[in-house]
């Protein structure tokens, strides 16, 4: 039984897997660790590998794009149950097998993707960049956003903020890992605790005034509202102490409405446009539409 | 007045209009310019509001000053709703602040119709053009058109746009003529045919290479249908879809529940929003859409507007009982996704599940799939639904939902139980 001790990164998984796989390294002889204490048999192997280039394995693109995004779950199972996915893939004469839905570690893998995925997408939607002043050469504006992910998805998820947001520089922190722009490079720098980031930006005000006025209090609809914006992510988010209020307000808000007395149809005003609207109206159809005003 | 005040009262106008869709625009992005902005691929709904409706556009009007009377809509001439106007350089720099704090995908601009129709989709126009042309904005843009404004300017609104629309608002002239009387079908008809000209024209993959580029064009056009304010049945509605879809190919039919408002019209008394029809209706919209149903299939003329207790497909396989049980491991796509409980994903998961082994009802556990609601319409390698099951007369009871309706799960990710550490550090599942 071998053990193998990794970084916990797709790249680390990718290097050691495509290894272990040239090597000919069953599922079955190996324990995956993230844990550095453990001595790691695959690094005293590294030096001297046993591979066999005639045996270069060809693995579908669509399983190293899955394995990336799985990797970046927080399962420990993960690195070992993509080596055995990987493994039936090439060795174990499955070719098809990520085909098959109800194979339970290919969905297990499609959970984890599924989970990740998930994630990217909300840090897409709730980043909230926070304008902290100008670069003093370039006259760039300067953006710096606080982000807590549930999985460790900054690389996945800060290539789509660079082609969004090329012309202004920011900042993403997290506290794992933190993501920078400056209209030339991406690169990336270790996490942060939150007190690293501004608390606010003069433009919430205004946000949440839109906020307040998009809000129909005819139509509450509370659970629809948590399943797509869940509580965890409320206190990052500067509109996010509104729900309550603005919950606790719509009955008598409603109850005004109803209670509002009807105004009866006003006459038209003397208008040109209008006057060639109704005479068109009146013609038989298929109605032509009135000419311009001015022409 | 000030900013804040305008941007309170263009929003709340704006609220009735159900679209919020940021998705379907062409592939774009702001790298190599020295602006913001970038669609294409799923669109993002960067906040939710109380109501359960996402918030992807800065959802605003131009002004809702408006000439025409229409009396389900707060901003008809005849309300005493306080007015306001924004300048076009107002939404375009909102739009733009409001982008770069990531609180939006970008904009959808409507507008009261002031003066005429040519004046009113200048303006707004101007706001688009602005936005691209002036500040290099390559996020997403919904511009609401107005069917008398001239084809040159509909063309111009089409070319900074990724999307536009007209309302429809009802679906019959003899409704149109009692709640919004300046309102024309044919004539909104008429103007949703040139745009779908202009949005195949250049889209079109049949064109040949050597033929030049038509300008750009929005990628798809959408409308809005009001439930409850008049006394349309389903029928009509989803006929009116129907039609939509398949002359105009609109991307979207929204349909938005009559909801009270400020300043009410004696012509059409306020009551409670119909949420749970406007909900079976967009059920009906996907199954038109996406399952291949006939819209007499869901709401015929003898029964005309769909059940609320369930859900349009569960309705109809109800009532169609002798087409079922359906063999799950012979049955093509096409009847697949007529079994209650099968959703479009799940019919193709299904698919390629049963070329690798004949499917049993644990792999139907394992693909998560709603056992209580399929099996009686169902057969597997391991199960045959009992007699009494279809014919009985208890089969509808079944499914009619409990008198307290359920909360939704809140968070329904969570970490699956890591097992042993044996499991954890082999893979072994």
């Amino acid at each position: 039984m071998r053990t193998v001790v990794l970084e916990p990164r797709f790249e680390a998984w990718r290097t050691a897997a495509r290894q272990l796989l040239s090597e000919g390294v069953p599922p079955d002889a190996l324990l995956w660790s993230e844990d550095a204490r453990e001595t790691s048999l695959f690094d005293g192997a590294a030096g001297a590998p046993r591979t066999d280039p005639a045996k270069t394995l060809r693995v579908p693109s669509a399983f190293l794009r899955m394995a990336e995004s799985a990797c970046a779950h927080t399962d420990p199972r993960r690195w070992a149950v993509l080596y055995r996915v990987l493994w039936r893939l090439t060795r174990g004469g499955e070719p098809a097998l990520l085909s098959n839905p109800t194979d339970d570690a290919v969905r297990q893998v499609q959970d984890w993707c599924k989970a990740v995925g998930r994630d990217v997408h909300k840090m897409h939607a709730f980043v909230r960049f926070r304008l902290v002043g100008r670069h003093a050469e370039t006259d760039r504006e300067q953006f710096v956003a606080w982000f807590e992910p549930t999985y460790r998805i900054e690389r996945l998820a800060a290539p789509f903020f660079q082609k969004r947001f090329t012309g202004m520089d920011w900042s993403i922190l997290t506290p794992f890992e933190c993501a920078h722009w400056d209209g030339h490079r991406l690169h990336f720098t270790p996490g942060v605790p939150r007190t690293s980031a501004p608390d606010g930006d003069s433009l919430d005000a205004l946000w949440r005034t839109y906020y307040r006025s998009i809000f129909n209090p005819a139509r509450v609809k509370v659970a629809a509202m948590q399943s797509e914006m869940p509580k965890k992510y409320w206190k990052n988010l500067p509109e996010a102490d509104l729900i309550r209020p603005l919950l606790i307000e719509s009955p008598q808000r409603v109850q005004t409405m109803l209670e509002s007395p009807e105004s009866a149809p006003q006459p038209a005003p003397h208008n040109a446009y209008l006057a060639r609207l109704r005479a068109a109206n009146a013609s038989p159809s298929p109605a032509p539409p009135p000419p311009s005003p001015s022409a | 007045m000030d900013l804040p005040r305008k941007l309170e009262i263009l929003a709340d106008a704006a609220k009735y209009d159900a679209s919020c869709a940021s998705s379907g625009a062409a592939r774009k992005d702001s790298r190599g310019s020295s602006g913001i902005g970038s669609t294409g691929g799923a669109g993002i709904c960067h906040s939710y509001t109380p109501d359960g409706r996402c918030i992807s556009l800065l959802k605003v009007l131009l002004t809702n000053a408006c000439l025409y009377d229409c009396h389900y809509c707060i901003n008809r001439r005849s309300s005493n709703v306080v007015r306001a106007r924004f300048t076009p350089e107002e939404v375009v720099r909102l739009t733009l602040d409001f982008y770069k704090r990531n609180y939006i995908e970008g904009l959808f601009l409507s507008s009261g119709i002031v003066r005429s129709a040519d004046h009113t989709m200048e303006q707004v126009v101007e706001v688009a053009r602005s936005l691209r042309e002036d500040h290099q904005f390559r996020g997403y843009i919904h511009l609401k058109t107005i069917p008398e404004a001239s084809p040159a300017l509909i063309a111009l609104a089409g070319r900074y746009a990724d999307r536009i629309s007209i309302n429809i608002e009802l679906p019959s002239q003899q409704s149109l003529n009692q709640l919004a009387p300046e309102k024309n079908l044919a004539r909104t008809e008429l103007a949703m045919g040139h745009i779908r000209e202009k949005i195949e024209e250049r889209h079109s993959e049949k064109r040949s290479p050597e033929a030049p580029k038509p300008p750009p064009f929005a990628t798809g056009q959408s409308t809005q249908m009001l439930v409850g304010a008049d006394a349309s049945t389903d029928a009509v509605l989803l006929g009116c879809a129907t039609k939509l879809y398949t002359e105009h190919r609109l991307r979207r039919v929204y349909y938005s529940a009559f909801s009270p408002i400020p300043q009410p019209s004696s012509v059409l008394p306020l009551k409670a929003p119909p949420l749970i029809r406007e909900h079976r209706l967009y059920q009906a919209d996907w199954l038109l859409r996406f399952y291949g149903f006939h819209v007499e299939e869901i709401a015929s003329p003898e029964t005309p507007n769909l059940e609320l207790a369930l859900d349009p497909k569960l309705s109809w396989a109800l009532r169609n009982r002798h087409l079922f049980p359906i063999d799950l491991n012979k049955a093509s796509r096409e009847w697949l996704l007529r079994v209650p409980g099968l959703g479009v994903r799940n019919v193709e998961r299904l698919l390629a599940a049963r070329r690798h082994a004949r499917l049993r009802l644990a792999d139907l556990l394992k693909l998560r799939l709603q056992l209580k609601k399929l099996l009686p319409f169902i057969l597997t390698a391991d199960h045959h639904p009992a007699k009494l099951g279809l014919d009985s007369d208890s089969l509808r009871a079944r499914f009619l939902p409990p008198p307290e309706q359920l909360q939704l799960a809140l968070d329904p990710t969570p970490i699956p139980p890591a097992g042993d550490l044996r499991s954890v550090r082999s893979g072994e599942l």
